[in-house]
């Protein structure tokens, strides 16, 4: 298929329904309203169905309920509003549904800004609701990653019975890009036999629900997610190197910051200095052993981390590292997105120091 | 032997947990006998609330979803969506619905959303202990109004049905009481044309059921049956508020 020029958000959707997304439920909020707009022109026509929620709460609850019918079904939002979809998350968690949540993040706390950030990190990778659970979480770092990540997306929120996060900075959102809409292979998929259809008699009847009101039952639950978890963590890593092997500096980072810092390597690489960057796809799982063993490298002295928040990912960078050479901290919260000169900078300035 | 009276097969034969004298075993058995009459079982999906009901799914014998407080509107909009031949409705209590749901049930109901909501209206929060919810009788005690409802701090009670029936997708908009056996029987009628008037596509359709709660009210269940007679009949007046099932 040609390449098209495409808005982030739009092409996101079209991905979604390519993906075979027929319901999608919103809520308007800046930067990512070019996704229910899309959803809304686009799925009359193909037989899905775009319903504009009178709330973000009332968004994540429909789609609660569509998945429970057994759909392929999606709701986008940006920062405030995914924290109000926060209960419904839990609550899908916990009824073990699948189900695509796309996050375009901007600025905060609060109303913060309409502009890029990644201050949602804490949120979309250790739950963000009450109660022990993960989404799957996939961070995109252009437009097109961000369309093949979608068929991903799906499948293992169906492989997985869990909400999957596509957490993209307001950046990838609204920057338009070429993109191309491959052939995705369909994968086989656990049946949804759980799915409430109407109960006919021909099998036990379906019963979605996260209450679980003794205790033993409620920790058989948890420890049915956790080993799924484990699994998860075992088996969908995915993570890009960038000229890693025998780099003298580790950059980690995410999202479109990733791509600033490579322009940022490459200003190091001109005044001789080898960096190399560490770019989790999944940021949740987070690759730890991926990361320890590039660090593990003799030519590797320090680890710089990038993002536009006060430090978040870094905390689980870390824990990865845990102590064995050097990091620091590069970015700012809020929405200020650095430029390529200013990270090569602070590289080059650390790396004397 | 001649059967005067069988137990209908869309209710389960788990012991319900309500206290002695509760409304919803009453209203449990007309929904379920409902669906029986209907023929609908194999394609009605029940979505219980969060609340006294939320055990809801063990006794109907039909595919359950248990929504989150107050939500249960917009998950059963979800599934409706997704399978329009299914028969779904919500049985919500009055904290459930009236309170920190009452978004959804309007939004629901201004949609025209085809599912059928059975709103049980008991005056009070029941599962948490006795609260007061915004169907709280003035002057009414609960434990979050010890001195009684006051007006002045915290408004008069909500009428639902009412509200629900101003709202042009509304389609059926009934309110009954199982205080005695002539208002039980005609709850039922009430909620087989809540349920047909979904069958037939017609639109949203609200039963308002108003229901004891002995245990929470400090009342015999002989005398929470009376109290729904003296106190809350005269100001939750029963009948349709909206009928277009006809149109």
């Amino acid at each position: 298929m040609a390449k098209k020029l495409m808005k982030g958000c739009e092409a996101i959707a079209e991905a979604a329904i390519q993906a075979g997304c027929r319901f999608f439920f919103g809520y308007p909020i800046t930067p990512q309203n070019d996704i229910p707009e899309y959803m809304s022109a686009r799925m009359p026509k193909i037989g899905g169905c775009f319903l504009q929620a009178e709330s973000e709460v009332a968004a994540i609850n429909m789609v609660y309920g569509a998945a429970a019918a057994g759909a392929r079904v999606m709701t986008s939002s940006s920062s405030p509003g995914v924290s109000l979809k926060q209960e419904g998350i839990s609550y899908i968690a916990g009824a073990e549904l699948p189900c695509v949540v796309c996050n375009m993040m901007r600025g905060g706390p609060g109303l913060g800004s309409i502009q890029p950030s990644q201050g949602d990190y804490f949120q979309a990778t250790k739950g963000g609701g009450h109660g022990d659970y993960h989404l799957i979480v996939l961070a995109p770092s252009s437009v097109q990653e961000a369309v093949d990540l979608m068929h991903n997306a799906f499948d293992l929120a169906d492989i997985y019975r869990t909400p999957v996060m596509l957490l993209a900075d307001g950046i990838i959102g609204q920057m338009m890009e070429p993109v191309e809409f491959h052939e995705h292979e369909q994968k086989e998929l656990p049946a949804k036999t759980w799915a409430v259809t109407g109960w006919k008699g021909d099998r036990p009847r379906s019963i979605v629900n996260s209450l679980y009101i003794e205790v033993d039952e409620l920790q058989e639950m948890n420890d049915r997610l956790q080993a799924r978890y484990k699994e998860i963590q075992e088996k969908e890593v995915m993570v890009e190197q960038y000229k890693t092997e025998g780099a003298e500096v580790i950059v980690c980072a995410y999202g479109t910051v990733a791509r600033i810092c490579k322009s940022a390597i490459a200003l190091c690489e001109a005044k001789g200095v080898k960096v190399g960057l560490v770019r989790p796809i999944t940021i949740w799982p987070f690759p730890e052993k991926e990361l320890r063993a590039v660090m593990a490298q003799p030519s590797v002295k320090r680890e710089i981390t990038v993002e536009i928040s006060a430090g978040q990912m870094h905390e689980d960078v870390r824990l990865a590292i845990n102590g064995m050479k050097p990091v620091d901290f590069y970015g700012k919260p809020g929405s200020y997105t650095p430029t390529a000169e200013e990270i090569a900078d602070y590289i080059l300035k650390t790396r004397e120091a | 032997m001649t059967t005067v009276f069988k137990k209908t097969p869309v209710l389960t034969d788990t012991i319900m947990h309500y206290c002695p004298g509760c409304g919803h075993g009453i209203v449990h058995r007309l929904v379920a006998e409902v669906i029986e009459e209907l023929g609908i079982q194999d394609r009605t999906i029940a979505f219980v609330p969060v609340g006294c009901a939320v055990f809801g799914y063990k006794y109907f014998a039909v595919d359950c979803v248990e929504a989150a407080h107050g939500r249960a509107p917009a998950a059963a909009t979800g599934t409706k969506r997704v399978n329009p031949n299914n028969i779904v409705f919500t049985y919500q209590g009055d904290g459930d619905l009236a309170s920190i749901g009452a978004a959804e049930i309007v939004h629901a109901a201004h949609r025209g959303e085809k599912i059928t909501t059975i709103f049980i209206n008991n005056a009070i929060y029941g599962m948490t202990g006795g609260q007061m919810a915004p169907t709280t009788l003035v002057g009414q005690k609960t434990t979050t109004s010890p001195y009684g409802r006051d007006p002045e701090h915290c408004g008069k009670p909500l009428r639902v049905a009412e509200m629900i029936a101003t709202i042009e997708g509304a389609a059926y908009v009934e309110r009954v009481a199982v205080d005695c056996t002539p208002n039980i029987i005609k709850a039922k009628a009430a909620i087989k044309k809540a349920f047909q008037c979904q069958i037939d596509g017609k639109g949203f359709s609200l039963v308002e059921v108003l229901s004891s709660c002995p245990t929470n009210w400090g009342k015999s269940p002989a005398e929470a049956m009376d109290w729904i007679k003296s106190d809350m009949i005269p100001y939750y007046p029963l009948g349709v508020k909206k009928d277009r099932t006809n149109e």
